[in-house]
């Protein structure tokens, strides 16, 4: 194993050297930066060509030069990491580590959210294989496919933020809408719930009412102005979570884990105004991180001491019902900062940009502002970024769950008499779950390097801006820095997906023994 | 799968030939069957209406503006300019009755025809897909099949070879070549783009190999005395063409993305050539005044891969042999008991 490891990351040393060395010579020979210098013979152009050839090190041939750029990489090891100087004269380095975490938030929420939508949309349809859910969803999965970003930017822009930043000007939902919303919804529900054509149009009916009421509500108290959950609604949607949580995980037949769940619902309800003063008081990222811990680990407890037998999954349900709880709160005191924000300068009622990664004046002034405002810089990019990208993990869970779905372990498992939930989430979703691992985190790495589109579009200025930039301007060693970074993190993740895989799944062992 | 629909199955395929059996399951995809249809539309319409030089010969094409020829700006009903003819509205309905008229797609600024530029940049798109298409399909399947089947060092070698290409992001590696080759013209990006972007390809081959020769009937054929070459080309290969036809089309309908995403950072083809990312990037600012501008390249690009997405469904539902067609309700009451089959 060890060998193995070993053996592996000496290729990748290897391979990482090779392809720095090919970029680095392909690049400096593909262009001159001294170009516009060529023709002119006046005495300061001449000077500036003598300074440029000096900083740029023009006078030493590309393969010695990247000796030289290799060795400051190298001595990262010993703490003095230096990936030289930029044409601005500024290290490269720092513009990295100022990129790094733009890129990763502009990433993170669309790629969890396309994990997860893709996921259980995959699911789904596998578990309604050739149903019209399935087909819909199918085709609208490669029709995301074939989308280019940059024009479903424009058209998000344009259709989404514009509209609905006019919209909230009233906040008033037309008629015509709410009936256009509640029959996309009963379709989508109906989709999949399935059943029988009696079930599918009273479950239709209830759906279409349930929503046009709820869109009525909401448009009479102006709520999208003045959003807000308030004790009722966190109560309300937390007893939600606590019996989805505990269905998933172990089932509602379970008494002890839906007494466990509710039980934190009960906590987080009780604690709603008590809370409400600490967020007003003391916000920070930290009290915050530990109170969500703190909501975890009673969670686990409560678990634990309600459980009779079987400790694990009531355990489960409840941390995952306290997980959900914190969120509702953590979101509904979102809201509460939502109606201050829209009124702010900065904001003038036009709450959903178009462009820009934060609003410098906003994001310093309070924590709760602050978080709003990066939100909603990240509405759109994230809507885009998921839509093209959940298509492929519907594809690729479904079609896995359908290849694990015909194994003869789940056939067993249904023979022995397990219930439905049973087989589906213990036994073949886990299964479904091994190769998506890995999709996963070799997805992960190249969407690093693969956002730059979308930061062009919106206007973000992360790891992609600034290989834009490096192109452009031909700074070589600011767009060997960012290809440093996408090449060394590309190789690791397919380390650990290897690795991942073979600690995953016992039938696979590498190293050849 | 139960009995009765494996018997309903096999008894639709009995008797054909491989070839027969895939090309029936495919013709049975309506989606793929359809996306056939459009996609060999735009192809010969695309062609065949814009002009285009290949070497010395020069086709003029039927449309009758080229995407150098500036017309005067049509006048419009509103009073704006170079708004598009296209009519589809019938007149009993009071609209200007199905007309294609003067500019179908309206006119840009100083007064192209965006019907031509919309074609000639189809073209180009096409062209860079097919072009990436052949040259990443054959590359990764011969470097994909010869580390499968020989396996030991040639395999490793290969294998480390594609591990190095990965590092390099295929955006990354196009904008380099794109900003430094990019005047050397559509043609060039495509034979870049292609030598690039086999590895995933090669890879899919490489484990279709390792599988299939380890089967009985390649053992068969060796001790038969067959050589390498036949058992690669008589009995491997066949065997995986499917898993091959499948990923190139995947494939191809990356590279069209890829490189309309290229020509709209400005690293693929640039200007005056005209491609479909291209045409978006100049006129995504002119949306609100002037949709039209926006709406049709964006269309055409996601038709085109849209199309050769479902053919590539379709091609991988008719080449797998686990995958059998859903049999209907209907059918299986029709289709009477295993035992009449047996």
């Amino acid at each position: 194993m060890f060998a193995f490891i070993g053996r592996r990351l000496g290729t990748l040393v290897v391979i990482l050297f090779g392809s720095s060395f090919i970029l680095y010579n392909l690049t400096a020979i593909s262009g001159d930066p001294t170009e516009q210098y060529k023709f002119q013979t006046d005495e300061r152009s001449r000077a500036a060509l003598r300074a440029l050839i000096k900083q740029l090190d023009l006078n030493t041939p590309p393969p010695l030069r990247y000796f030289k750029w290799l060795k400051g990489v190298l001595s990262t090891f010993v703490g003095n990491p230096d990936f030289g100087m930029t044409r601005d004269n500024e290290a490269v380095i720092h513009r990295l580590s100022a990129a790094i975490p733009t890129t990763l938030r502009l990433i993170t929420v669309a790629t969890l959210s396309a994990i997860i939508l893709g996921i259980t949309l995959g699911i789904i349809t596998a578990l309604r294989q050739y149903s019209r859910f399935d087909y819909v969803v199918t085709f609208f999965s490669f029709l995301m496919f074939s989308l280019p970003i940059f024009w479903v930017a424009v058209l998000l822009k344009q259709f989404l933020a514009i509209r609905f930043n006019d919209f909230l000007a009233s906040a008033v939902i037309p008629p015509g809408w709410m009936l256009v919303f509640a029959t996309f919804s009963a379709i989508f529900w109906v989709g999949i719930l399935g059943g029988t054509r009696k079930q599918v149009i009273r479950n239709a009916g209830i759906v279409f009412a349930l929503t046009l009421g709820a869109l009525a509500i909401l448009s009479a108290t102006k709520w999208f102005r003045y959003p807000g959950l308030g004790i009722f609604g966190v109560g309300i949607i937390s007893v939600g979570i606590a019996f989805a949580m505990t269905m998933l995980s172990i089932g509602l037949e379970n008494k002890p884990a839906i007494r466990a769940s509710l039980t934190m619902v009960g906590i987080t309800v009780l604690l709603y105004y008590p809370l409400q003063w600490v967020f007003d008081k003391y916000s920070s990222p930290l009290v915050l991180g530990a109170l969500f811990a703190i909501s975890l680990a009673t969670g686990a407890l409560v678990g634990a001491l309600f459980a009779k037998i079987d400790r694990g999954p009531v355990m489960r349900a409840s941390v995952l019902t306290a997980l959900g709880a914190s969120l509702i709160v953590f979101i509904d005191r979102l809201m509460q900062t939502w109606s201050p924000y829209f009124e702010m300068d900065g904001v003038n009622g036009r709450p959903i940009p178009t462009v820009g990664q934060i609003d410098p004046l906003l994001s310093d002034t309070n924590f709760w502002v602050g978080t709003l405002d990066r939100g909603v810089h990240l509405v759109l990019p994230t809507i885009a970024l998921t839509l093209i990208s959940f298509a492929g993990y519907i594809r690729f869970s479904r079609g896995t769950l359908l290849e694990v779905l015909n194994q003869d372990y789940i056939r067993t498992a249904r023979a022995k008499g397990l219930t439905e939930r049973t087989v589906i989430m213990r036994h073949a979703f886990r299964n479904t779950m091994i190769p998506l691992t890995t999709i996963i985190v070799v997805d992960l790495a190249g969407i690093i390097g693969g956002a730059i589109i979308t930061e062009r579009v919106f206007g973000w200025s992360g790891m992609g801006t600034l290989f834009n930039k490096a192109i452009n301007s031909f700074d070589l060693n600011l767009l060997m820095g960012v290809f440093f970074i996408t090449a060394s993190l590309s190789v690791i993740a397919n380390l650990l997906a290897d690795l991942l895989y073979s600690a995953l799944d016992p039938r696979v062992r590498i190293g050849g023994k | 799968m139960d009995a009765a629909e494996n018997a309903i199955a096999n008894r639709e395929v009995a008797g054909l030939t491989q070839r027969e059996i895939v090309l029936k399951r495919f013709l049975h995809h309506r989606a793929a069957v359809i996306s056939m249809v459009v996609l060999g539309f735009v192809i010969i319409g695309v062609f065949s209406g814009g002009a285009f030089s290949f070497g010395p010969i020069h086709y003029p094409g039927w449309w009758k503006y080229g995407i150098n020829d500036t017309p005067p700006l049509t006048q419009c009903g509103n009073g704006s300019l170079g708004c598009p003819t296209m009519s589809l509205w019938p007149k009993f309905l009071g609209g200007h009755g199905i007309t294609i008229g003067e500019h179908p797609f309206g006119q840009d600024d100083i007064g192209h025809d965006y019907f031509a530029l919309v074609l000639r940049g189809a073209q180009r798109s096409l062209m860079v897909t097919f072009i990436i298409g052949f040259i990443a399909g054959t590359i990764g399947t011969v470097i994909g099949s010869i580390a499968g089947f020989f396996g030991g060092r040639i395999d490793n070698a290969l294998m480390r070879f594609v591990d190095f290409l990965i590092t390099i992001p295929s955006i990354i590696i196009g904008s380099v070549i794109g900003f430094h080759f990019g005047n050397l013209g559509a043609l060039f990006l495509a034979l870049y783009l292609g030598l690039f972007s086999w590895t995933g390809l090669s890879r899919l081959v490489r484990g279709e190999f390792l599988k299939l020769r380890e089967l009985e009937f390649v053992d068969a054929a060796r001790v038969a005395g067959a050589s390498n070459r036949r058992i690669i080309f008589k009995h491997i290969l066949p065997n995986a063409v499917g898993v091959i036809i499948v990923s190139i089309t995947l494939l191809m309908s990356g590279a069209i993305l890829l490189e309309t995403a290229l020509s709209y950072l400005g690293f693929g083809v640039t200007p005056p050539d005209v491609s479909l990312g291209l045409l978006i990037s100049q006129y995504q600012d002119s949306f609100t005044t002037r949709p039209y501008l926006f709406w049709w390249p964006g269309l055409l690009i996601i038709i085109i891969a849209l199309s050769i997405n479902f053919i590539g469904d379709g091609l991988r539902d008719a080449f797998d042999p686990r995958q059998r067609r859903r049999i209907s309700l209907k059918e299986r009451r029709r289709g009477g008991s295993p035992k009449a089959d047996a």
